[in-house]
Parts: structure tokens; C-alpha cells; sequence
């Protein structure tokens, strides 16, 4: 069929049977040149940037790994307890965490939980205030809402490259990645939540005559804070996923065990890391989801 | 006081007005500055509402221009006069732009054309900051739906518009408190919204519109949203608070009791016109068209009209008239009774036409002797649902008294039930327009069919 047709239309049919070769878009060029020039030009900020996070990440990680183990227990069970109030997941967390312990993997979940902190406090403080500047701008929001589709559609290897082009292999390139990967959540459903504040609410404070301001930080912040609370735990469930896969960019930790398993055919070794990601997994989601269900205004305060 | 002295000067007034202009009665509370005059008030909603709105400045009405166009007439050339310290109920079913008129009023929803004229300053050309500057200070809106604000307790609800206002913690704390109190929900303050009732939640809302004190109340159906027992309940607190403050009420309802009960004045609007302003006994007694006539059916006519509305007009009989006289009287106007006044147009009681017969008989020279002073009397602005006991009772006429005990008429248990039923007879209140209650029907000379 192909020949049938080359034949027939001559070196003109070849433009039907392959693309034209002369046309093609370079982008890959164009890419690699600008990051290139971007790093020539702005490597001074890069390194500053990566120093300061690595810097924070040193301190929180050497901190969880110093405490005594059982410190480190009790203070998860505390906040089990005090953000849900319920007996039994605080017994069966601070059992898991035992658990985890004895698979001689406490370290490494130490260091996941501390690159975890880090990653998820800086998708936090960028992730909602991007949301609620998406929020109150149309125009903003219609730029800011296809950036959101591109990282959430684009595969995460893709991007891992150039992070680690700009920070190199290691914990910081993680972290970043782990942002990238785990920003859109938060900054969706910040804007989400604020938009879909009850409209009587918004309405009864505009008729007393509050300004944008203060319809924004008295009304609409403070209603939304569920629907944020949740883009918090969404984001953190995400952060934990992407801190395995970032274990290929040499970040350390539980994803780093997970690695070392799937090299080494080692189902086992796998496993272990696998159910201690889980146990953290856990943690993590059940303590924020009680603390966003806590923040519900629709709900009796409790004592 | 006021409000119910109004209602009362009113109802003696009678008026079949309808362009609601009648009474001048306000008193003490009447503040010029708090009126609200609406004129040529549009609303359009769509893209093209500029467009739209010149159609319907033509005259082309809202269904039609709808299916040409697809955009909504809300409001129809609204006029209105709300008037200083009055509560003015604008009464319409779903869809009638009632609320979007309230909305209006405050700018929450931005006219297409028009005037709302508050004090002298129009409301529609203010800036963005001056309508929240009057929103701040001068109106405050109470809703259907409460428009609590969920995460805050009630004492930092109620003391919400003065915070936006600036004022410091303690000052609007205790204010707050204060207003608390008066709807009746001391104790309370800590709770959250969701922790009381729909009632309460609604006195929540009350408490923090009259927080700021403001001159004028925007009520968006205020009490729609709660059972039938709490919303009688918060009625009566209503006008309990309006006697004493005297605030410029404009009330959103759909609920023609509720319009009747509240309003010292009630518009009805229809598909964003306004097709009647009147006083509630305006509505119901001479209902402008068969879509309020179809609104008014099913009406409890006892609680709006007053005997002064269903009365008839009496012969008044001097207390020195001779005998002869009276019973000349009272044959030509073929009346069995006849009520006797003093000097000072004061009612002293009933004559019966079979008591002055006797009298001529007896060769008495005045009608002192027969003269029963025992006769069951009320005043003119009471409501039926408040004498129909004693017309039950009573096998005499009820004399209906107005200012300083003046005989106006009378009452008989035909009248009242006529009333009641909405047959007007011939010659009956119905036809009278006189508005002035210190003469008018007192002694009326008009040939009067009557039975006792």
C-alpha cells in the first residue's frame, strides 16, 4: 500500500507516507538550550535556593532521627489523640509504628517522614496562596488552571529530569519533584473551597458592608477551611507516593529500601517498605483528615 | 404605641385609597430622612440588559420580551414611597422580583434603571465604597436563609457588622450583648449557629441587624424558613421591637397573613410590577384585580379589619331631642334603635323605638328615661377577631367609639358577619370614601335600610 503509493505520486508522496524530515521542531534543542542558559544565568539562585531547603531538610531529618524512638511514638500517639479522640486508631498507629521499628526500618522512615514534612510545608505555603489568588482572579485563574492540567497530566519522570538538572541527584531534587507532583491538589481545592463558600453567607456579610478584604479572610478563608484541610491531606498522600518514586533521584529513605528490593528481586525487602510507607500513610491521613473535619464550621465545636 | 396608633388612625380613616397616600398619620417616630423613594425602577437580568430595557420601557411585558430575547424582566417600573419609621411589606409570589426589588434597595443586586432615593441621596449612582459605607451604617439586611456566619459564635454573629465597621472588641461585645438580650437569647452567646433552632437562629439574624443600628431594616422573607408556631412567635417580636424603634421596615413575604399582620402598608407585586399599594384593609377590601381579589379569598378577614371598616352609620339622637321627634326619626329612617350622645358628641347609650313610643305615651320631654347606658361599645380601630365574642353575646348593637368616646357607628351581629364574609351591603362602609373619623358617619343623614 505505502510503496503503492510512492510510486505513484513520486518524490512528492513521500510527504504523505513520512513527516517531512526538513520541518521538524526542534524543542528538544530549544530546551536543552534554555536550561542551559537558565542555569549559566541563575545557577547563584538555584544553589541558594537548594541550600536553604537541604539546610531545613539536614535539621528535620537529623532531629527525627536523634529523638528516642519512643519520644518520637508518643508524640505521633498524642497527635493521633488529640486531633481524632479515637481510643483505638491511636493504639493500633502506635502498634504499626512498633511494628515498623522491628522491621529495623525506623531510620528510613524517619528520613521519609522528615522529607515528607519539608516537601509538604513548602507545597502548603506556596500551594494555598496561589489558590486564593486563583480564587478572587478570573484571569489569573485561567492561566494559572491549564498549568495545573500540564503537571498533573505530565508524567512524573519528565520532570524529574530537568529537577535534577537544575539541583543535581539528592534529597533537594526530591523535595522538588515531590512539590511539582503534589502542588495541584492543595491549589485546586483551596480555590475550589473559597469559591463555593455558601453564597447567602458571602451575601449577608456584603450587606453589612464588608469589603473584599474582609469578606475574603473573615468569610470565605475560614468556610473553605475544610475543603483546604482536604487539599492538605490530598496533597500529603500524594507527597508520599512521589517521595518512592523519587527515591530514583536518590532521595533517601523508605523509597530508597523499595529500590533497592525491586533491584535485587528481593519481594521481602519490599514488602517491609512497602507496609511501613503505609503506616505512615496512615498517620498522616487520618491526622489531617481529623483535624479538617475538626475545622468544620458546620460542626458543634467540640470541648 | 405609634404603629398600632397608626394602624388604628388609619382604619378609622377607612380609606379606599389605593395609591396608599392617604395617611399622614405617622407621629412622634417619623423621621423624613429614613424614607425610601423608588422611582422607575428596572431590573434586567441577561447580557443585554440595556437593550432590553428599552423594549420594556415601551411597554412590552415580561413574558413576551422573554420569549424574544431570553432575558428576565425582575423589575417592572417600580414606584414606591416607603415612608420614615413605617413597616412596608412587599407581598409577591415566587418569581415577582420582590426579593431582587430588596436587593435593590441596598445595591446587592445593580438596578438597570432608576432611582432609590434614601434621604435625598440616590442610592444607585453611590461608588462602591459609599454603598458599603451605607450598608455599614445606615441599612441592615436580615435573610431567608439567616446568613449566619457558621464559624462564628452568636455573640460574635450579632457583633459582626460592627466589627466590619472597625469598632473595638469590648465596645461591640457589649452591644451585642445588649441586643442579645432583646430577642431574648441571653445565655446563648457562646453557641455556634448550627447549635439552635431555625427560630433562634432567625433572632441571631435580628440581633445583628439592629446591632448597628441602623434607620432602615431590609427583611428578605424573613420568617419563610421556619414552622408556622416560630414564626407567629417571631411575628409578635417584630412588631414588639418596631413600637419600640421605629425603624424603616421593608419586609419581603409571599405570605398574605404575614403581610396583613406586619404591614402599616403593603405593595403587591406581580411578574416585577406593582399592581397594589395599599393598607391592609385597602388589600382586602377593594382588591385592584382578580389576581389579588384570588389572594385575598382565603384571607382571615377578622384580624385586619376593624369595626370601624364594618360598621354602619348610626342615628344620633341628641339626649334633650323630644320624644316625638326621636320617633319620627327613627320611622323615616326606618331604624328600630337609635343611639343617644351628649352635648360633647359622647355616646350615653341606646334607645329602642318601642322605649320611645312608651316615652310619647308617657309625655316625657327628653330621652333621659329610656336611654339604656349599658350598651357594649369598642373602638373604632379594633379588630373583628377581638369583638366577635362580644357581638355573640350581646343582643344590642356594639356602638363603635373613636377619639374621646365620639359615636362613629354601629355594629350589629349582620354587619359584622357581612363583613366578615366580604358582602358589602348597599350603602354599607364599603362605599364610603370619607377619610375624616371626627365627623363622617356620626348622625349620617343618608336614607338607611336597618333592622336591629
Amino acid at each position: 500500500m505505502e510503496n503503492w503509493l510512492a510510486e505513484c505520486t513520486g518524490s512528492f508522496g513521500r510527504i504523505l507516507t513520512t513527516f517531512p524530515e526538513g520541518c521538524q521542531i526542534p524543542l528538544r534543542e530549544w530546551t536543552n538550550d534554555l536550561l542551559r542558559f537558565l542555569v549559566g544565568q541563575f545557577g547563584w539562585m538555584l544553589d541558594a535556593v537548594s541550600d536553604r531547603l537541604l539546610f531545613l531538610l539536614r535539621y528535620v531529618e537529623l532531629s527525627l532521627l536523634r529523638l528516642p524512638w519512643w519520644l518520637v511514638i508518643a508524640a505521633v500517639a498524642l497527635v493521633t489523640w488529640h486531633s481524632s479522640r479515637r481510643r483505638w486508631l491511636t493504639v493500633g498507629l502506635v502498634v504499626s509504628l512498633v511494628i515498623v521499628g522491628f522491621f529495623g526500618l525506623w531510620d528510613d522512615t524517619m528520613r521519609t517522614l522528615a522529607i515528607m514534612l519539608v516537601a509538604t510545608t513548602l507545597t502548603v505555603a506556596v500551594g494555598i496562596p496561589v489558590g486564593i489568588v486563583m480564587a478572587t482572579s478570573p484571569p489569573l485563574r485561567s492561566i494559572i488552571n491549564p498549568i495545573l492540567d500540564l503537571m498533573q497530566t505530565m508524567p512524573p519522570f519528565v520532570y524529574l529530569i530537568p529537577v535534577v538538572f537544575f539541583f543535581g541527584l539528592g534529597n533537594v531534587a526530591a523535595i522538588l519533584a515531590v512539590f511539582i507532583y503534589a502542588v495541584p491538589p492543595i491549589i485546586r481545592l483551596t480555590n475550589l473551597g473559597i469559591r463555593l463558600v455558601d453564597p447567602n453567607t458571602v451575601e449577608a456579610a456584603d450587606a453589612f458592608g464588608a469589603t473584599g478584604r474582609q469578606i475574603l479572610w473573615g468569610v470565605r478563608i475560614p468556610l473553605a477551611m475544610p475543603t483546604i484541610m482536604a487539599g492538605v491531606n490530598q496533597t500529603i498522600m500524594m507527597a508520599l507516593a512521589m517521595a518512592v518514586i523519587a527515591s530514583m533521584i536518590g532521595a533517601r529513605g523508605l523509597g530508597a529500601q523499595v529500590l533497592r528490593g525491586v533491584n535485587n528481586g528481593d519481594v521481602g525487602m519490599g514488602l517491609e517498605a512497602g507496609i511501613s510507607i503505609v503506616v505512615l500513610a496512615v498517620i498522616l491521613d487520618r491526622v489531617t483528615a481529623a483535624y479538617g473535619a475538626r475545622l468544620d464550621p458546620t460542626q458543634a465545636a467540640r470541648a | 404605641m405609634s404603629r398600632h396608633g397608626a394602624k388604628r388612625a388609619a382604619a378609622a380613616g377607612g380609606g379606599t385609597s389605593r395609591d396608599g397616600g392617604s395617611s399622614g398619620v405617622r407621629g412622634a417616630g417619623r423621621r423624613a430622612e429614613s424614607d425610601i423613594e423608588v422611582t422607575g425602577l428596572y431590573k434586567i437580568f441577561g447580557a443585554r440588559a440595556k437593550e432590553v430595557l428599552a423594549r420594556a420601557q415601551s411597554g412590552v411585558g415580561k413574558d413576551e420580551i422573554l420569549a424574544e430575547t431570553g432575558q428576565t424582566v425582575g423589575l417592572h417600573d417600580v414606584n414606591l414611597h416607603i415612608k420614615g419609621a413605617e413597616t412596608f411589606v412587599v407581598m409577591g409570589l415566587s418569581g415577582s422580583g420582590k426579593s431582587t426589588f430588596v436587593r435593590c434597595v441596598n445595591r446587592l443586586i445593580e438596578p438597570t434603571a432608576g432611582q432609590v432615593m434614601i434621604g435625598g441621596v440616590d442610592v444607585v449612582g453611590l461608588s462602591a465604597d459609599e454603598i458599603k459605607a451605607l450598608r455599614r451604617t445606615r441599612m441592615s439586611m436580615v435573610f431567608q436563609r439567616f446568613g449566619l456566619l457558621p464559624h462564628r459564635n452568636v455573640l460574635r454573629n450579632v457583633a459582626y457588622g460592627l466589627s466590619v465597621q472597625g469598632v473595638s472588641k469590648e465596645e461591640r461585645w457589649e452591644r451585642a450583648r445588649q441586643w442579645i438580650d432583646v430577642v431574648g437569647l441571653k445565655g446563648y452567646e457562646q453557641m455556634r449557629p448550627s447549635q439552635l433552632s431555625g427560630g433562634m437562629q432567625q433572632r441571631v439574624g435580628l440581633a445583628r441587624a439592629l446591632c448597628t443600628d441602623p434607620e432602615i431594616l431590609l427583611m428578605d422573607e424573613p420568617f419563610s424558613a421556619l414552622d408556622p408556631l416560630i414564626r407567629r412567635d417571631m411575628q409578635d417580636e417584630l412588631v414588639r421591637l418596631q413600637r419600640e424603634l421605629n425603624k424603616t421596615i421593608v419586609f419581603i413575604t409571599h405570605d398574605l397573613d404575614e403581610a396583613l399582620r406586619l404591614g402599616d402598608r403593603i405593595a403587591i407585586l406581580k411578574d416585577g410590577r406593582v399592581v397594589q399599594v395599599g393598607t391592609p384593609e385597602d388589600i382586602i377590601t377593594a382588591p385592584a384585580d382578580e389576581y389579588i381579589e384570588d389572594f385575598v379569598r382565603d384571607v382571615n378577614r377578622s384580624r385586619v379589619l376593624s369595626a370601624g371598616l364594618a360598621m354602619d352609620p348610626v342615628t344620633a339622637l341628641p339626649l334633650d331631642t323630644h320624644p316625638r321627634t326621636a320617633q319620627e326619626t327613627l320611622q323615616q329612617e326606618r331604624r328600630r334603635f337609635g343611639f343617644v350622645t351628649d352635648e360633647d358628641d359622647q355616646c350615653r347609650g341606646l334607645v329602642l323605638l318601642d322605649d320611645i313610643s312608651a316615652a310619647v305615651r308617657r309625655g316625657d320631654r327628653d330621652l333621659a328615661a329610656v336611654v339604656r347606658p349599658d350598651v357594649p361599645t369598642v373602638r373604632a380601630g379594633q379588630h373583628l377577631d377581638e369583638l366577635l365574642s362580644i357581638a355573640a353575646d350581646s343582643r344590642l348593637p356594639i356602638a363603635v367609639l373613636g377619639e374621646r368616646k365620639r359615636l362613629l357607628g354601629a355594629l350589629t351581629r349582620r354587619n359584622t358577619l357581612a363583613a366578615l364574609a366580604g358582602n358589602w351591603s348597599e350603602g354599607g362602609a364599603m362605599e364610603s370614601t370619607d377619610n375624616d373619623p371626627g365627623n363622617g358617619r356620626q348622625a349620617s343623614q343618608k336614607p338607611e335600610k336597618r333592622d336591629a
